[in-house]
């Protein structure tokens, strides 16, 4: 293997560049680096300047998601040696604004997620000496859907965001089943109404490539799909039960 | 919660390209998918016409079977035929994702859902193939 | 550019302490207006990497007192007594709280919220989620935050320092990454919620963002930090990237084996190998006696040499692949991503790394600091429940009840006060000419971060490390000083408003820096081994003169000087640590 492998780098300042253009930086190839040692090489030793986000290197914050040849990835548990010889090419996560040069714009995100009211929502709340009980298939029935990150990769990935910035996004919609799923939880009635609009579950195309993106095996597509059976089933039933007699 | 951050920084854009489904396997397979239900749709077509001109006598049916020999028709109906059998299959891969059946606890494993699909796919095509070529 | 809000109370960090004193005020207090300002999106906080778990009495048998008396032990009897009777009374509480709001807890065949064992604890009491107990509770916690439309959060905003007036703290001056834009926020009360400091060391567990802005935040602003010198090394962290490998492998039943496959613990007054867990016992001893151990391992040249130093062998294969995959599934997840290795089968290699900080902001049992209007909680905050070592599974509860605890008392202090200083815009704007002068606007600068970084990491590693000795400390504080000097000369390639990453990273060095010195003087003037500071030329525990806590204050120059403070004693006079028995 050779000892030095080329990046090409997107760079963009809105202090003095019109749009985003790439630099190319060579940097050593070490059988243990991923392609965030690469990027702290660049800054530490070729180009102070790099802006990029990271921070747990250890894929469980969620920081550091970026295009690595096209396809976006947690650049902390993605080898440089994967791309040898190189180059190989690091650009922003798609379809979100560009802030500078690896940074996006992620506010949009954070103001879907507040949307799918991610959070217990109950009539009654227990007092504190009781726990709600939840067996171990309870647990299992959610549990996929609470490893979200928040990395967004999925977002990058789905083409209905990128053509429509309204969609709520798999990572939103995903999160909102988790606590659908929840046994603790009553809220799903007031989700449902949330997200089973146009922008909302019903936007996805099931293009299935948010799951195959996905660093923690969330499979938003199939939290989705199966929002989607579940909204239509109370779409039926409230064709033949009217409101009230639940 | 609000994020009172007023002063907007000036973000670019990347305008998505109208070929945004050709850059990627994925994303030309996931259009290849949905283009398919035209396809199925002309096959539909087909069979209604099929049937409108069964029923009007032999005359009118072996004009369409010579419309259906036609050259052109029959390349748009091998290509269809292919397109439906792609339809088909990513259909039946992708409903057990939508369905989230469990027992004692453990998710059924994808093929339990497919698989019967597949089956019955197959029983009924052979099924119909032997009625309509016994004769 | 300037622009100034004003809120009752800022929170700095938005991590678990931060998070829960965020709900706590606006619980306590719905009136309050409540600020979040955090340098990253607040599930990015370092908390989100905890693994192992978080302990609070659960099962029937289990006492207070037991796991009181784990906790003083485990600290080497540093430990603010008053304060750990608080705490092991409200962890419980806490951790139902977290079940109420929605955290996955691991849960028993009949629905009950499952224990582990866990290092130190002589009963199993440590609450778990999966072994992403950390990444389950920010979750929870942020997205209960959500709801509060009280508070307001200051993502990607930097403080880079506490406005102070009338001798109190009211309010903080932050830089908006986004923008460049310097962001004055007035405040009753400032809580800082900002973690460790890790990143001081080469060789650490923590986040790029550990890099212990708020002790530095609280040390220029005259509050006092405390127990600087107990720095805990996690026994097990990987190889060259030194990522984590949870104590919870250890209590599922891990064995730790040095180079000819021998449980090597036992030599070391940890008890008898069995081959299931002991608590307590082997390796479910404390943390720094595990760590000291390789120490001498690797002395006695009975330690592997991998290609990236010396490192022991951490087996998991006698646990079977069904308990790792449901009990410890993201070990196996790391370990084959990032060693090629898979733990059901093969052994892992691993070595201690820098982990955790007993040491910080000097706060009393109710989150405050002797500055009015400031206070602090989690890991930034020393209390102190964790004297000099803390036990596995005690910084969770941590965060979540000195989290509230500051939160409940910031929000009474906050509602008490009534005008605010008149000379808090001025220092907002003589810092952003700082931040001009010093930093952006300056050409030349020869020093380039990264190598200053390095070399303070260097330092501290060699110097300030598992074994320590006076003259190597007093090495390291000269050092540190002409490495401070030095830092006037910082080279920025970077000099533009817009995301300047240089430039926190500049500013996150010389918080490092700060705090550097303050642990090496803390290390240089503690002349006995307690807890995981160790002198080999006082390898002794000297309650009479030691048995106190460090304070460091800055002086008029620049330097830390430090005191000593007595230790609370309610109910356990100090005696031998003793494991495995």
């Amino acid at each position: 293997m050779a000892n030095r492998i080329t990046l090409e780098v997107t760079r963009y300042n809105p202090a003095h560049d019109d749009k985003p253009h790439f630099e190319t930086y060579e940097v050593p190839l070490r059988k243990e680096w991923v392609v965030l040692d690469a990027l702290n090489y660049i800054k530490d030793h070729l180009d102070g300047s790099l802006s990029f986000r990271w921070s747990c290197r250890m894929g469980v914050c969620g920081s550091c998601g970026m295009m690595v040849n096209g396809v976006p990835k947690l650049t902390c548990a993605t080898f440089l040696s994967d791309y040898a010889p190189g180059p190989l090419r690091v650009e922003p996560m798609k379809n979100f604004p560009v802030l500078r040069d690896l940074v996006v714009d992620t506010s949009d995100f954070l103001v879907k997620l507040g949307k799918s009211k991610p959070w217990i929502i109950r009539k009654v709340e227990k007092p504190l000496d009781e726990e709600y009980f939840q067996t171990p298939e309870q647990l299992e029935s959610y549990k996929q859907f609470s490893m979200c990150i928040n990395c967004l990769l999925c977002y990058a990935a789905c083409p209905v965001y990128g053509l429509d910035p309204l969609f709520s996004g798999p990572a939103a919609i995903a999160l909102a089943q988790r606590y659908n799923l929840d046994s603790r939880d009553e809220g799903a009635s007031d989700r449902m109404d949330i997200l089973s609009q146009h922008d909302g579950i019903w936007g996805c195309t099931f293009v299935g490539e948010c799951t195959e993106v996905c660093p923690k095996h969330v499979d938003p597509a199939g939290a989705i799909q199966q929002y989607k059976l579940t909204a239509t089933m109370e779409w039926v039933k409230s064709l033949i039960l009217p409101r009230g007699a639940e | 919660m609000i994020n009172p951050t007023e002063y907007l920084p000036k973000s670019y854009h990347t305008r998505v390209s109208t070929y945004w489904w050709l850059t990627r396997w994925p994303y030309l397979k996931f259009i290849l998918r949905e283009a398919s239900s035209v396809f199925v749709a002309w096959i539909v077509i087909v069979t209604l016409l099929q049937i409108q001109a069964l029923s009007r006598g032999p005359a009118d049916y072996a004009e369409f079977q010579n419309w259906l020999r036609n050259p052109l028709v029959l390349l748009l109906n091998v290509v269809s035929f292919f397109f439906v059998v792609f339809h088909a299959v990513t259909w039946f891969n992708l409903a057990p994702k939508a369905m989230a059946i469990r027992l004692r606890g453990n998710r059924l494993p994808n093929l339990a859902i497919s698989g019967p699909n597949y089956i019955a796919w197959v029983v009924i095509s052979a099924a119909v193939a032997w009625i309509l070529l016994r004769g | 550019m300037l622009d100034i809000s004003s809120h009752d109370i800022v929170l700095v960090g938005g991590g678990g302490a931060g998070l829960r004193a965020a709900i706590a005020i606006s619980e306590t207090n719905p009136q309050l207006s409540v600020a979040v300002v955090s340098k990253v999106y607040p599930m990015r906080s370092h908390t989100v990497a905890a693994e192992g778990g978080a302990a609070g009495i659960h099962l029937a048998d289990d006492t207070l007192d037991e796991h009181a008396y784990d906790t003083i032990s485990g600290g080497d009897w540093l430990c603010d007594q008053d304060a750990v009777e608080a705490f092991v009374k409200e962890a419980p509480l806490e951790l139902m709280r977290l079940e109420h709001w929605g955290c996955p807890w691991s849960r028993e065949p009949d629905g009950h919220v499952a224990v582990r064992p866990f290092g130190g604890m002589k009963k199993t009491r440590t609450w778990f989620a999966a072994d992403k107990t950390g990444f389950h509770i920010l979750h929870t916690l942020f997205q209960t935050s959500l709801k509060y439309d009280a508070v307001t959060r200051y993502d990607e905003y930097f403080v880079t320092r506490l406005l102070v007036d009338d001798g109190r703290v009211q309010g903080v001056v932050a830089l908006e990454l986004t923008t460049g834009k310097i962001q004055a926020i007035t405040a009753k009360a400032v809580i800082l919620c900002t973690g460790g400091c890790g990143r001081v060391f080469r060789f650490t567990t923590n986040a790029a963002i550990c890099t212990g802005d708020g002790m530095a935040l609280a040390y220029r602003a005259g509050a006092p930090l405390k127990d600087m010198e107990f720095v805990q090394y996690h026994p097990t962290g990987l190889p060259f990237t030194g990522i984590l490998i949870t104590e919870a492998a250890r209590a599922e039943g891990g064995y730790l084996l040095n180079k000819d496959g021998y449980r090597y613990l036992q030599d070391y007054k940890l008890g008898t190998p069995e081959p299931q867990p002991v608590l307590r016992t082997m390796e479910l001893g404390p943390r720094d006696r595990l760590s000291q151990a390789f120490v001498h391992e690797l002395e006695k040249g009975r330690t592997v040499e991998g290609p990236y130093g010396a490192v022991v062998n951490l087996d998991l294969r006698h646990l079977g692949a069904k308990t790792i995959n449901t009990k410890l599934p993201f070990v196996r997840e790391l370990c084959l991503k990032y060693e090629h290795i898979d733990p059901i089968t093969q052994l892992i290699p691993v070595r201690p790394v820098v982990h955790y900080m007993m040491g910080g902001v000097h706060t009393d049992i109710n989150g405050a600091t002797p500055l009015p209007g400031l206070y602090a909680a989690g890991e930034v905050a020393c209390v102190s429940i964790n004297g000099a070592n803390r036990l596995g599974s005690n910084s969770l509860p941590e965060l979540l009840v000195f989290g509230a605890r500051a939160g409940h008392a910031a929000a009474t202090y906050a509602a008490e006060q009534k005008s605010t200083g008149r000379h808090l815009l001025a220092q907002a704007v003589d810092e952003e000419a700082r931040l001009q002068d010093q930093f952006l606007q300056k050409s030349g600068g020869r020093e380039p971060i990264a190598d200053l970084r390095e070399e303070m990491q260097k330092i501290m590693e060699q110097c300030a490390g598992i074994y320590r000795s006076g003259e190597a400390l007093a090495g390291a504080a000269g050092k540190l000083h002409s490495l401070q000097e030095r830092f006037q000369d910082i080279r920025l390639d970077d000099r533009g408003h817009l995301f300047n990453t240089e430039l926190i990273s500049a500013l996150e060095l010389s918080c490092m820096l700060d705090v550097a010195e303050t642990m090496a003087e803390s290390a240089r003037q503690r002349t006995e081994s307690r807890g995981a500071h160790q002198r080999t030329d006082y390898p002794e525990r000297n309650d009479e003169k030691f048995l106190a806590h460090s304070v460091v204050y800055r002086d008029a120059d620049g330097r830390p000087q430090v005191e000593y403070a007595p230790v609370t004693i309610t109910r356990w006079p100090p005696a031998e640590r003793v494991y495995g028995k």
